[in-house]
């Protein structure tokens, strides 16, 4: 999978590297700031209310 | 990991890259690459996980508080505060006449509207939150969240609280700091409310109170008793006094059980209009 990916990114490889951390940080980001608030209702370690 | 150039690549190999049809072993290859990456970054994305729940949730809750802070002093600025109903003070007056002891004003507010703010010295002298009204997981991830149902500052009966432990702001992380005696200080709109944990100052023994409602304890998650008008009794009781009930989780990074603090109003409601400052107790 990554190698298919550095495979197919533009330019030499400096430029690669560079294109392969902007990536990096963007699917982070992605993660941290969308996925992960959707998901986290649904997991049960997060609950502090007492209920039935 | 593999390096992204092939070099095991001889001349007549038969690797990926050549367009000749692979071999069995380089598919089996490939496949175990491909396994092993894979686990990998299932690995990371659950360490990026642990990190968005300890630092990215506080940074969005701290977004949140600064939100609602500014938006519950707009709202109180904007609203006339209660005012006793004294008549206009006379020409020669120089001090207006002593209030009154105000009511507690009731407080009617929608769902996952801020109306209060609590203060807890004993967590630092700038320790504030705001609360509001509920305690699903949209309003928990805000800041501290009233249980709906349960009594308004001030009222008889029992005003409960919850609040995260860990993360999304960590409001109540070192609630287990809080000793018998300690001041919970409540803001509303017009008044200033100081709730005392309960249990015995000096010996800072939790149980010592005549009520029997300890100060402080560790129950299971379904004990909603807690948070009953007189705590630990009926869901659906009489009131036996102004309690304040937090809640949280424990152990720290666990949900498994909860820690539960109880205090009851000490005194009557100091009224902003007379100390905008707030009680004595804030500033102790």
């Amino acid at each position: 999978m990554y190698t298919w990916i550095w495979r197919h990114l533009p330019g030499p490889t400096p430029a690669k590297a560079l294109a392969a951390l902007v990536l990096v940080l963007a699917v982070a980001a992605l993660l941290l700031f969308v996925v992960f608030p959707q998901i986290e209702p649904l997991l049960p370690f997060t609950n502090v209310t007492v209920t039935q | 990991m593999s390096s992204a150039v092939d070099l095991d690549n001889r001349p007549g190999d038969t690797g990926a890259g050549t367009g000749r049809a692979p071999g069995r072993g380089d598919r089996i290859r490939t496949v175990v690459r491909g396994v092993g990456q894979t686990l990998i970054t299932f690995g990371l994305v659950a360490l990026l996980f642990v990190v968005y729940e300890l630092y990215v949730t506080d940074l969005l809750a701290a977004r949140e508080q600064d939100q609602l802070s500014q938006e519950i002093q707009q709202q109180w600025a904007d609203s006339p505060t209660v005012t006793p109903p004294t008549p206009a003070p006379s020409a020669g007056a120089d001090q207006p006449a002593p209030a009154p002891a105000p009511a507690p004003e009731s407080i009617d507010v929608a769902l996952g509207q801020p109306f209060a703010v609590v203060h807890i010295p004993r967590l630092g002298g700038d320790y504030s939150r705001v609360i509001v009204e509920g305690t699903a997981q949209v309003q928990l991830a805000q800041g501290p969240g009233h249980y709906l149902d349960t009594a308004m500052p001030g009222e008889e009966g029992n005003f409960a609280v919850a609040g995260h432990r860990v993360g999304r702001g960590s409001p109540f992380l070192d609630l287990d700091q809080l000793r018998p005696g300690d001041a919970i200080v409540i803001e509303t709109q017009g008044n200033w409310f100081t709730y005392r944990v309960l249990g015995d100052q000096a010996t800072g023994d939790f149980s010592t109170d005549p009520s029997g409602i300890p100060g402080q304890e560790i129950v299971r998650p379904v004990d909603v008793d807690v948070i009953s008008p007189t705590p630990g009794g009926p869901a659906g009781g009489a009131a036996s006094g102004a309690y304040l009930t937090l809640t949280t989780c424990h152990p720290k990074y666990s949900a498994a059980q909860r820690l539960i603090i109880h205090a009851r109003l000490d005194g009557a409601p100091l009224s902003k209009a007379s100390a905008p400052d707030g009680p004595p107790a804030l500033a102790g």
